[in-house]
């Protein structure tokens, strides 16, 4: 019972704190891209694909703690 | 509510084997895609027919993105990039029709194409380089570098698997609770929002092989 509580805190905190900081770099970098698009609306294309696969890489981080989160949730190894 | 996505549903037993819901979607969008591609190019022609025109179109478009991104050219890999990600695109979407449970939002389909994409750029590299020079590629900057450089090449893989998964099968949990919470009209934009997710992670997912496939086979340009 005790670790099964743990075990839905750790959930929730891995992923409300793990949603913080990719989400504040992802706000940083869609602002730095639409920065440079605004000075130079022509190379829009190019800076779209690598925004994205920035983008991409950047929310792998908030993608692992949900991975985390899951595992504690369902296939939780110390909960029997 | 869902259940666990961890483990898969299995549907019934073919013999020995358990079939799972997810095998059966995939089976259902191959038998689409065969399907499609053969009756458009049934009769292939110069003045082809409308669904020849729109194939074509879709290729050339594929062929284009895969060449700006690999830089040199794409048609040795256009089949598998180009394929990876029709399916993607299809198997994602396969939530908007009624009954049927996105494939990648189980954790063995996302696992399986983040696999062929692990050997196919080792396949494309050592067949580009050489084996001695593609080999030399993980020692580059420096030789203490090496285990890095190995070490990267699995987290890249598990991180491509992670977030296709991750990013479907949270998306249907969102989905289940809504429709859990609140009924009929609720979750449409949420469904919405889930087409766009599912193809911006397929693009996503074909623009990282590409990208994976390109410093693997080198570039042109810059040797």
């Amino acid at each position: 019972m005790y670790l099964e509580t743990l075990s839905i805190i750790g959930a929730v905190v891995a992923v409300s704190f793990g949603a913080i900081g990719p989400a504040f770099s992802e706000g940083r970098a869609l602002a730095a891209a639409m920065d440079a698009i605004a000075r130079q609306p022509e190379s829009a294309g190019p800076l779209s694909r690598t925004l994205f696969v920035g983008l991409a890489m950047i929310e792998t981080m908030a993608i692992y703690c949900l991975v985390i989160a899951l595992l504690l949730l369902y296939a939780n190894p110390f909960v029997g | 509510m869902e259940a666990n996505p961890l483990v898969p549903d299995i549907l019934f037993h073919l013999g020995p084997v358990p079939i799972s819901r997810p095998v059966l979607t995939t089976w259902a969008i191959m038998a689409v895609l065969t399907a499609v591609s053969w009756l458009g190019l049934r009769r292939a022609s110069i003045h082809g027919n409308a669904l020849q025109t729109v194939l074509e179109i879709v290729v050339e478009t594929l062929e284009k993105q895969v060449s700006e991104i690999i830089r040199r050219d794409p048609w040795p890999y256009l089949p598998l990039l180009g394929t990876l990600f029709i399916f993607l695109v299809l198997a994602n979407l396969s939530a908007v029709v009624p009954g049927m449970k996105p494939p990648t939002a189980h954790i063995e389909t996302p696992a399986a194409l983040a696999a062929i994409v692990f050997s196919s750029v080792h396949y494309f590299g050592i067949r580009s380089r050489g084996l001695a020079e593609y080999a030399r590629r993980y020692t580059r900057p420096n030789l203490l570098l090496l285990p890095l450089n190995v070490l990267s090449e699995f987290t890249r893989t598990f991180s491509l698997m992670v977030r296709l998964f991750g990013n479907m099968m949270s998306h249907a949990f969102v989905i289940a609770i809504v429709v859990f919470m609140a009924g009929l009209f609720l979750p449409i934009p949420f469904m919405l929002l889930g087409i766009l997710i599912g193809i911006i992670q397929a693009y996503i997912f074909t623009v990282l092989a590409a990208v994976y496939i390109g410093a693997a086979v080198g570039n042109v340009e810059a040797e």
